[in-house]
């Protein structure tokens, strides 16, 4: 079913064109311009130690996602995944450690914006969108491109804009629903809405905070194709608790607990390991 | 044989299709009208008093000081209807514009001299702030500059450190206080709690005549106009539905790549500025400003504009804001003691009742 990891994948992303869904997904844009990834790490955590008020959320925490990778993140509640994503985004400051990304950009000492302006896009574990908005204003106001005040005052869509709208209106299959407000929409809609800005956002590196929750078995499905096709061009790192989805998307699994990594490995690795079975699985 | 009194669904839909296509042509067509009343106002208030259609000049004054609190609604409407700040203070940024002008009209008065108010104090010069104020000019720079530059100072500082929500709110009214505070003591030189009135010129033109209040109240329409022009304008702008976004999920906006600091303090501060001009109208017209204008309860007044009209709507605050003052002028005539009961109730009847206010009423009439 699944398909077994290849360790050469992290270091050397290959990138095969072939397939129109690539270019629906925009992965025939160039995805890694600007950012240095010499050395095919494109996330790169050492010894993160996040703690609040006195609770060790993240404990000299170590993790490395390649270039083109598609890295499930599991483990049990309060083990600190969402703490990991705060790190990564900006939204949280470590107390130590290191974290870049790519080889050059410090994300310690960057802002949410510019941390998200390099990159980095983010799907939160409740679905946010712009409620007030309609599907294709959410769409448009995540695209890539200028955001300061000024370039917005004067914003006009280009053909080319549109187009790019209407193709991941496609992708996320929202077409019909293109001038309904976001707020109106299905959990499961807002769910697809929100990976859609994503795309449209363009980011190397997306961080999926449990995406298939309250999803139906054929939009969980979907979304596995989705995010399938997404890797390679973008690195995405998916939290997830629900073990069939990690099963069919992930080349590679992390299992957090305690704010540090327990283990590592492919899935039927990670799931044989007695100390993940002792802490996670409650057996 | 007989049609179904009940809307089936198919003339449901051409109902609504119908009121849809009408709503916008009803509102346009009231619109104009509305326009029209107000372009005759001025006009004839210009007719000699003995003719029975001459709009007197305490209705002229009446009216153009509705626009003026037309203009701070939606002012106040652009930051906290759309992007979702609620200023409790936007009564300081009116006021400064105000006092900015009243020093003009001061020093017009009092010609060489001193104005009136520090010869009482025996005051033997003018304190820095006022060189200049002799020039109209220099006067309409300040206008805008003293409001302007206060709330680039403060959004700025409390955009940066993330402040929102109700302390956002708080710290506008405390402001504001603070200001009234300030203006009230004779030591500040803004003629302490009388503040400046007894105004007879402006431009060297005599302030109480026809004419100058016909050109005032003209020049209230046309910012009225301007501020709505821009207000529907900036709405229709990528940069409105940023605003949208920022008041829904600021999170999200700032993981799509937006900073929202710039976009907040690039409303607030226009905000600040149109209130700032429609004070700078409101006291040649009004005759008078002193530091109650800055007192936390017109703020507030004018949140009740806007909350009444209908938020995030370009003509819900002017509903607002005509409808509550010429309730106000009504009740002050003929129950003053009860305005602020019938005030009172009123707001909680709309946050309960309204809560998209007059507009939210009528468009779902509409439907």
């Amino acid at each position: 079913m699944r398909a077994t990891p290849t360790p050469d994948l992290m270091l050397e992303p290959a990138f095969d064109p072939a397939g129109s869904a690539r270019d629906a997904i925009g992965a025939s844009q160039a995805a890694v311009q600007g950012l240095n990834v010499r050395h095919g790490t494109i996330l790169t955590l050492e010894d993160i130690n996040v703690s609040f008020d006195g609770f060790k959320a993240l404990n000299n925490l170590n993790l490395y996602i390649g270039v083109g990778e598609l890295r499930c993140i599991i483990g049990p509640n309060g083990a600190g995944k969402t703490t990991l994503m705060d790190v990564i985004t900006g939204k949280t400051r470590p107390d130590s450690g290191v974290a870049y990304f790519g080889e050059t950009l410090d994300l310690t000492q960057m802002s949410e914006v510019e941390i998200a302006q390099s990159g980095i896009g983010r799907k939160f574990q409740k679905p946010t969108v712009f409620e007030a908005l309609t599907v294709f204003e959410n769409l448009e106001l995540a695209q890539k491109t200028n955001k300061s005040v000024w370039a917005s005052l004067r914003a006009t869509l280009s053909s080319a804009q549109k187009e790019r709208i209407d193709e991941v209106l496609h992708t996320i299959k929202l077409e019909a629903a293109r001038n309904r407000q976001a707020g109106l929409l299905s959990h499961g809609q807002k769910q697809f809405l929100e990976i859609g800005m994503l795309l449209m956002q363009d980011p190397q590196l997306l961080l999926l905070d449990e995406p298939v929750a309250g999803m139906t078995d054929a939009e969980t499905e979907f979304t596995a194709e989705l995010f399938k096709s997404l890797a390679r061009r973008h690195s995405l790192m998916v939290v997830e608790h629900d073990m069939g989805f990690v099963g069919s998307i992930a080349d590679h699994v992390t299992v957090l607990h305690q704010g540090s990594v327990l283990a590592e490995g492919a899935l039927e690795e990670v799931q044989t390991n007695e100390r993940v079975i002792e802490v996670y699985l409650g057996r | 044989m007989t049609m179904p009194l009940n809307p089936t669904p198919l003339n449901k839909t051409l109902l609504a299709r119908a009121s849809a296509r009408l709503g916008p042509q009803l509102s346009l067509g009231l619109g104009l009208i509305a326009l029209a009343v107000l372009l005759a106002l001025p006009l004839l208030h210009l007719l000699p008093a003995d003719n029975s259609w001459q709009v007197s000049a305490y209705t002229l004054t009446l009216v153009g000081k509705i626009l003026c609190y037309a203009i701070v609604a939606l002012a106040l409407d652009l930051v906290w209807g759309y992007a979702g700040l609620l200023s409790l203070g936007h009564g300081l940024f009116f006021a400064l514009g105000g006092y900015a002008m009243g020093m003009y009209l001061m020093r017009q008065s009092a010609g060489e001299g001193l104005p009136a108010f520090m010869q009482f104090l025996s005051w033997s010069q003018l304190p820095w702030y006022w060189s200049g104020t002799q020039s109209f000019l220099w006067t309409l720079c300040l206008v805008v500059l003293a409001p302007g530059l206060l709330a680039l100072v403060f959004g700025f500082f409390a955009f940066r450190s993330r402040i929102k929500g109700v302390y956002f709110s708080i710290m506008t009214q405390a402001l504001t206080f603070a200001a009234m505070l300030l203006f009230f003591r004779n030591e500040t030189g803004f003629g302490g709690n009388n503040g400046f009135t007894d105004f007879k010129r402006i431009l060297g033109f005599d302030i109480t005549a026809q004419g100058t209040r016909a050109v005032l109240f003209l020049a209230t329409v046309t910012l009225l106009l301007g501020s709505l022009y821009l207000g529907w304008k900036l709405a229709r702008s990528k940069f409105g539905r940023v605003l949208t976004a920022l008041r829904d999920a600021e999170n999200r906006l700032m993981f799509c790549g937006y900073d929202p600091r710039g976009y907040k303090l690039f409303i607030w501060v226009l905000s600040a500025v149109l209130c700032g001009l429609a004070g700078a109208l409101y006291v040649p017209q009004v005759g008078i400003i002193n530091p109650s204008e800055m007192s936390p309860t017109n703020s507030i007044e004018a949140a009740i504009w806007v909350a009444l009209g209908g938020r995030g709507t370009l003509i819900g605050p002017l509903l607002g804001a005509g409808l509550v003052n010429g309730m106000k002028s009504w009740f002050t005539v003929a129950f003053p003691e009860y305005w602020l009961f019938a005030l009172g109730l009123l707001f909680i009847l709309v946050t309960l009742l309204l809560p998209a206010g007059v507009i939210g009423l009528l468009k779902r009439k509409a439907q």
